[in-house]
C-alpha cells in the first residue's frame, strides 16, 4: 500500500483510464496549459496533448453539452467544472439531458460521461462560490453521484464512472486534496453504489460522505478519549443510494447522526433518516440528528463563514446528544 | 477636459495601484482571504470609462472590481474594510474583494459568475426604460466572458429592446490562462456585435484619455439613440489572474514588454509632454495617495470584525 493524496489519487486514476482506452479524453477550462486550477491534471497537457486535454472557452454549457454529444457517439469524456459552482450554467444539460437520453428513446442512446466537479466551502470564496449542492443532482433519476472522502476510494470510484455508460457526477471537494490516505498498489476499482464502514463502532451510528467523512473521523477520535464509540458509514454515493450498512450499523447501534457539509433543509440527511424510521422503526432509541450547514449564503468574512459550516465539535456534541 | 478632471483621473489610477499593491501584500500575510482579482495594468479602462458617465449612469461589473469601485467614488476605508471582511466594508464583510457595490454611488456591483452579470445589465435598463429615464447602464466584462452564452443572450436582447446598456469588454488578450485566440473565434471582440447589428468601437486601453474619449462618445450614441453599443478596449494585467497564479501561460518577457507602456506611466508622460502640469505637482499627488491608503489600512484594521448575528443578517428583506 501506497500513501498519497486525495489530487494525486484523482490523477492516477485519470492517466490509468487514458492509458486504458483512447476514447477517454478530458475537456474543461484551464484543464491543459494551466494543469487543472487544482493542479489535478498537472502534466497532462505535455504527456497527452491538446486533443485529449482540451481547454475550453468558459461555455458551461458547450462543456457539459458538448461532453454528451461526444458520449453518444462513442468516446467517454470527462467533463471539468472548475467549480460545482458553475454546474448552475449548465443545469439543464445536467439534470434534464444527459440523465434523460437513455430513458427517454427507450434506452437507444447512452451517455458514458462523467462530470468531474469541485465543491466545498470554508476558502473565503463568498456566497456564490462556496457552495456544497450536492444532494440537488442526486435528486434525478438518470444521473449517478458520486462523492469519495478518501484517496482510495476516489481512484477506485472514478475509475469505475469513467468505465461506467451512465452519466456521473464526481464530486470533489476543493479542501481534501491534500488528506492522505493509502491506496492499494496496482489496478484496482470499487463499484458505484456500495456503502462502506469506515470505522468499526457500537454506540452510536454517524452517517455521513466526503468531508464530512473526514469531520466524523476527528469527531470520533475525540469521542472514543470519552469511552464512547461510534461507527462511521460512508455513503460514497448519492445515488445509488445504499442503504444496507446504514440500517445494519443502526441495527445494532440504535442511534444515528448524519452528517454533511451542504444545507440541512431537504438534505441529505432528512433522506437518511425517514429511511432509517421507516425501514428500522423498532431499533430507534434516539431521535435521529443532523449536522450540517446553517442556513444562510456563505459570507467572505472567515470567522461568520466558519460559524454556518458543520465543525468537529458540532458532531461530538450531537453524538452525546444521542447517546443521552 | 480641463486640467483638474485629468489630475483627477491620474490620483484615481495611482488609487487603484497603490491600494491593490497594498493589499496584495495584505493578502500575502494572511489578512486577505478568498480570491482577489488585482486590476493592475487595466486602471486607465474603468477611470476612463467612469470618468464619461453622468453620476445617474449605473455600472456594473465582474469580480476585477476594485478598480470600477473607487472610481465610482466608493472610498478606500471602505474598500479596504471590504477586503478584510470588516463590518466597515460597503459589503459588511460578507461579500470580500469580488463583490464590492454602491447603488447610491451607482456601483452596481462586481459579480463573480463569469458573463452572469450581463443579463443583469440587459435588466437594469430594462427597468430605466421601463421608469421612462434615459440613464445608461455600462456593463464591464472581460473578453473571456464573451464566450459563455449569457453574452449573447443579453446583447441580443438589448438591441432588439433598445435598451440603454454601453457594453466595455476589457479584452486583456487572457481569461485565466486562456489566450483570446484559444478561446474565442474572433481575437477583436467587437466583432461579436456585428452579429445583432449593434454598433460597436475598439480604443486603446492604455491611454485614459482615448477611452474616456471613446466612451464619452458611446455613452451619448446611447442615451440619445436608445440603443445598445459595444465598446472593446485593449489591454493588459500585468499581475496573476488572482492571488496564486502560477503564470505557466505567458513568459516574463511578454510581461516585461508590457509594463513599458503600462497606463500610469503613459499618462504621467502625456502629461507632462503636454506641459499639463509638473513632475513635482504628479510627486505630490503620488504621496497623498500614499497616505490616504495608509489611513486605509489603519481604518480597516481597526475595525470591527461583523457581529456573530450578522451571519443571520440580509438572508431576506423581511
Ligand atoms: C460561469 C463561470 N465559469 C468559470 C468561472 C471561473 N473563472 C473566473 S474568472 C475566469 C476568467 C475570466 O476571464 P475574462 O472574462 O477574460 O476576465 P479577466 O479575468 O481576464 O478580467 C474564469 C474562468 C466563473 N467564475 N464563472
Ligand atoms: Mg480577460
Amino acid at each position: 500500500m501506497a500513501k498519497i493524496t486525495m489530487r494525486e489519487a484523482i490523477s492516477q486514476a485519470l492517466m490509468e483510464e487514458m492509458d486504458r482506452d483512447p476514447s477517454v479524453f478530458i475537456m474543461g477550462e484551464e484543464v491543459g496549459v494551466w494543469g487543472g486550477t487544482y493542479a489535478v491534471t498537472k502534466g497532462f497537457y505535455d504527456k497527452y496533448g491538446p486533443e485529449r486535454v482540451k481547454d475550453t472557452p468558459i461555455a458551461e454549457n458547450a462543456i457539459i453539452g458538448g461532453a454528451i454529444g461526444a458520449a453518444m457517439v462513442g468516446q467517454r469524456p470527462i467533463a471539468e467544472l472548475m467549480t460545482i459552482n458553475f454546474a448552475f450554467s449548465a443545469m439543464d444539460y445536467i439534470v434534464n439531458q444527459a440523465p434523460k437520453l437513455h430513458y427517454m428513446f427507450g434506452g437507444q442512446f447512452k451517455v458514458p460521461m462523467v462530470i468531474r466537479a469541485v465543491g466545498g466551502g470554508g476558502r473565503q470564496l463568498g456566497a456564490t462560490h462556496s457552495q456544497t449542492p450536492d444532494v440537488i443532482f442526486a435528486h434525478f433519476p438518470g444521473l449517478k453521484v458520486v462523492s469519495p472522502g478518501t484517496p482510495e476510494d476516489a481512484k477506485g470510484l472514478l475509475k469505475s464512472a469513467i468505465r461506467s455508460d451512465d452519466p456521473i457526477m464526481f464530486i470533489e471537494n476543493a479542501t481534501m486534496y491534500q488528506i492522505r490516505g493509502e491506496v492499494p498498489e496496482g489496478e484496482y476499482t470499487i463499484p458505484i453504489g456500495v456503502s462502506k464502514i469506515q470505522r468499526p463502532g457500537n454506540d452510536a451510528t454517524i452517517v455521513t460522505y466526503a468531508k464530512g467523512l473526514e469531520l466524523s473521523m476527528q469527531a470520533a477520535d475525540q469521542l472514543a478519549k470519552e469511552g464512547i464509540q461510534v461507527e462511521i458509514v460512508d455513503l460514497r454515493s448519492l445515488r445509488p443510494l445504499d442503504m444496507g450498512p446504514v440500517l445494519e450499523s443502526f441495527k445494532k447501534t440504535n442511534r444515528a447522526v448524519i452528517v454533511e457539509e451542504g444545507w440541512k433543509s431537504y438534505g441529505i440527511g432528512a433522506e437518511i433518516a425517514t429511511r432509517i424510521y421507516t425501514d428500522a422503526f423498532d431499533y430507534v432509541d434516539a431521535p435521529i440528528l443532523r449536522v450540517a450547514q446553517k442556513e444562510v449564503p456563505l459570507p467572505y468574512n472567515r470567522t461568520l463563514e466558519q460559524s454556518a459550516l458543520p465543525q468537529v465539535t458540532d458532531i461530538v456534541a450531537a453524538v452525546k446528544e444521542v447517546m443521552k | 477636459m480641463n486640467k483638474e478632471k485629468k489630475l483627477q483621473m491620474y490620483r484615481e489610477m495611482v488609487l487603484i495601484r497603490r491600494l491593490e499593491k497594498r493589499g496584495a501584500e495584505l493578502y500575502q500575510a494572511g489578512k486577505i482571504g478568498g480570491f482577489m482579482h488585482l486590476y493592475i495594468g487595466q486602471e486607465a479602462v474603468s477611470t476612463g470609462i467612469v470618468a464619461a458617465r453622468e453620476p445617474r449612469d449605473r455600472v456594473i461589473t465582474a469580480y476585477r472590481d476594485h478598480g470600477v469601485a473607487l472610481n465610482c467614488g466608493i472610498s478606500a476605508n471602505e474598500v479596504m474594510a471590504e477586503l478584510l471582511g470588516k463590518a466597515t466594508g460597503m459589503s459588511k464583510g460578507k461579500g470580500g474583494s469580488m463583490h464590492m457595490a454602491d447603488p447610491d454611488k451607482n456601483m452596481w456591483g462586481g459579480h463573480a459568475i463569469v458573463g452572469g452579470h450581463l443579463p443583469i445589465a440587459s435588466g437594469m435598463a430594462l427597468g430605466d426604460q421601463y421608469a421612462g429615464n434615459d440613464n445608461v447602464t455600462i456593463c464591464m466584462f472581460g473578453e473571456g466572458a464573451t464566450n459563455i452564452g449569457y453574452f449573447h443572450e443579453a446583447l441580443n436582447l438589448s438591441k432588439i429592446w433598445g435598451l440603454r446598456v454601453l457594453w466595455v469588454c476589457e479584452n486583456n488578450e487572457y481569461g485565466m490562462g486562456t489566450a483570446v485566440n484559444r478561446a474565442s473565434a474572433v481575437s477583436d471582440i467587437r466583432q461579436k456585435a456585428e452579429g445583432y447589428r449593434m454598433k460597436n468601437g475598439r480604443v486603446n486601453g492604455r491611454d485614459v484619455l482615448k477611452v474616456h474619449d471613446a466612451a464619452k462618445e458611446a455613452i451619448d450614441y446611447v442615451r440619445t439613440n436608445s440603443e445598445p453599443y459595444l465598446l472593446e478596449v485593449e489591454t493588459y494585467r500585468l499581475r496573476g489572474h488572482s492571488m496564486g497564479d502560477p503564470e505557466r501561460y505567458r513568459t516574463q518577457d511578454e510581461v516585461l514588454k508590457r509594463k513599458e507602456n503600462e497606463p500610469i506611466r503613459t499618462f504621467r508622460k502625456q502629461l507632462l509632454a503636454k506641459k499639463t502640469t509638473t513632475a513635482k505637482k504628479l510627486d505630490e499627488i503620488d504621496a497623498e495617495v500614499d497616505v490616504e491608503v495608509q489611513k486605509a489600512i489603519e481604518f480597516a484594521e481597526a475595525s470591527p470584525e461583523p457581529a456573530p448575528e450578522a451571519l443571520w443578517e440580509n438572508v431576506y428583506v423581511e
